[in-house]
């Protein structure tokens, strides 16, 4: 459900951009860390509500998830964590540090080429 | 066209839980986040610490539901300044309304805030407000199961209180699992096991709220006893 004000959040972004820019928004890309706990689904519905009636409906909304690392503090390998795995992948150990969660990022936007060029 | 943002997508609660920060700082408050699922006991909790601190601790409480003013009532009874936030369906608190509601408590008498955020043990997690520390209450009818199905927001955690310890003997609960899954996940956090019904192991908390507040208060520290053992 937080899933809402994220997308909120997106969308004033987006129009911003797309004022700044004048240009029409076709699609954005946001990447995502294991513990934003960002539900697919509920994310593209969200989005798509928020952008309801503003520039950015019909946009195409790209999440990308990024795995959460952990160090093994017994043989330093650096491995992606799996909570009901929560082991090191190399040596077995249990004991390790984890690497910050990434960050919930608006990374790209697309516009609609305004010079009328392909969409690319 | 595309262009490359990169941009934290939170960034305007970020912002504005970074002016709550610097309110707390000021005042020199010692400001605590409460997450947990419906039903933990948080308000019992408050009520409890509010009520065995009384004249030690002069706590403030911010309260988040989702509709009523009941545990505002309740934090009020049981003698302490209490705002409600009802969020009319939204899952979590924001920087922003912790901001609004910061105006309505009279905070020159306080040592230290607590929000009670929305009973969710999901959202809530990834909403910094500006506190200085984050604690989740557990209690045992919730199951074992929960802080690896919900690693983010244990993860998140300065201070686990399992709650309704009480209750061990009579519901299928595997303690040993939990701390070890805690410890697993966050092995920095404080852990206390507490029933806010009987008071049991309620002291432990208490020394630790106390041992913060008086990190975070320069002004009044002649006013927060230290712990009584």
């Amino acid at each position: 459900m937080h899933e809402t004000a994220i997308a909120e959040s997106i969308v004033r972004t987006i129009l911003e951009n797309a004022r700044q820019l004048q240009a029409k928004p076709l699609s954005a890309q946001i990447s995502c860390g294991q513990f934003n706990t960002v539900n697919d689904e509920l994310m593209q519905t969200a989005f798509q509500a928020a952008a309801a009636g503003t520039l950015c409906e019909g946009m195409t909304l790209t999440i990308r998830h990024i795995p959460l690392q952990a160090c093994c503090r017994q043989c330093k390998t650096v491995f992606e964590f799996d909570v009901y795995k929560p082991v090191c992948t190399a040596c077995g150990g249990d004991k390790y540090d984890f690497k910050p969660d990434a960050p919930l990022l608006l990374e790209t936007i697309e516009f609609e080429d305004n010079a009328g060029f392909a969409k690319g | 066209m595309k262009i490359s943002l990169n941009q934290r997508i939170l960034s305007r609660n970020e912002e504005c839980a970074r002016k709550n920060k610097v309110f707390f700082d000021e005042y020199q408050l010692f400001c605590l986040n409460i997450i947990s699922s419906p039903g933990a006991g948080k308000t019992t909790l408050l009520t409890r610490t509010i009520t065995d601190l009384k004249g030690r601790l002069s706590v403030g409480v911010i309260e988040g539901d989702i509709k009523t003013d009941t545990d505002a009532r309740k934090i009020r009874a049981a003698g302490a300044q209490a705002v409600q936030i009802e969020t009319q369906g939204a899952c979590h608190l924001s920087a922003e309304q912790v901001h609004n509601a910061l105006t309505l408590l009279d905070v020159k008498t306080l040592d230290v805030i607590i929000i009670e955020n929305v009973g969710n043990l999901v959202c809530p997690s990834a909403f910094d407000l500006g506190e200085h520390r984050r604690a989740v209450v557990l209690s045992i009818p919730e199951g074992d199961d929960k802080p690896v199905k919900y690693p983010g927001t244990f993860t998140g955690a300065d201070v686990i209180l399992i709650n309704k310890i009480d209750l061990a003997d009579y519901i299928p609960f595997d303690l040993e699992k939990v701390l070890a899954d805690i410890h697993m996940l966050n092995p920095h956090a404080a852990v206390f096991q507490v029933s806010a019904a009987t008071g049991q192991g309620m002291n432990a908390w208490y020394d630790w709220l106390l041992a913060e507040c008086r990190k975070h208060d320069g002004r009044q520290s002649e006013s927060i006893e230290k712990p009584s053992r």
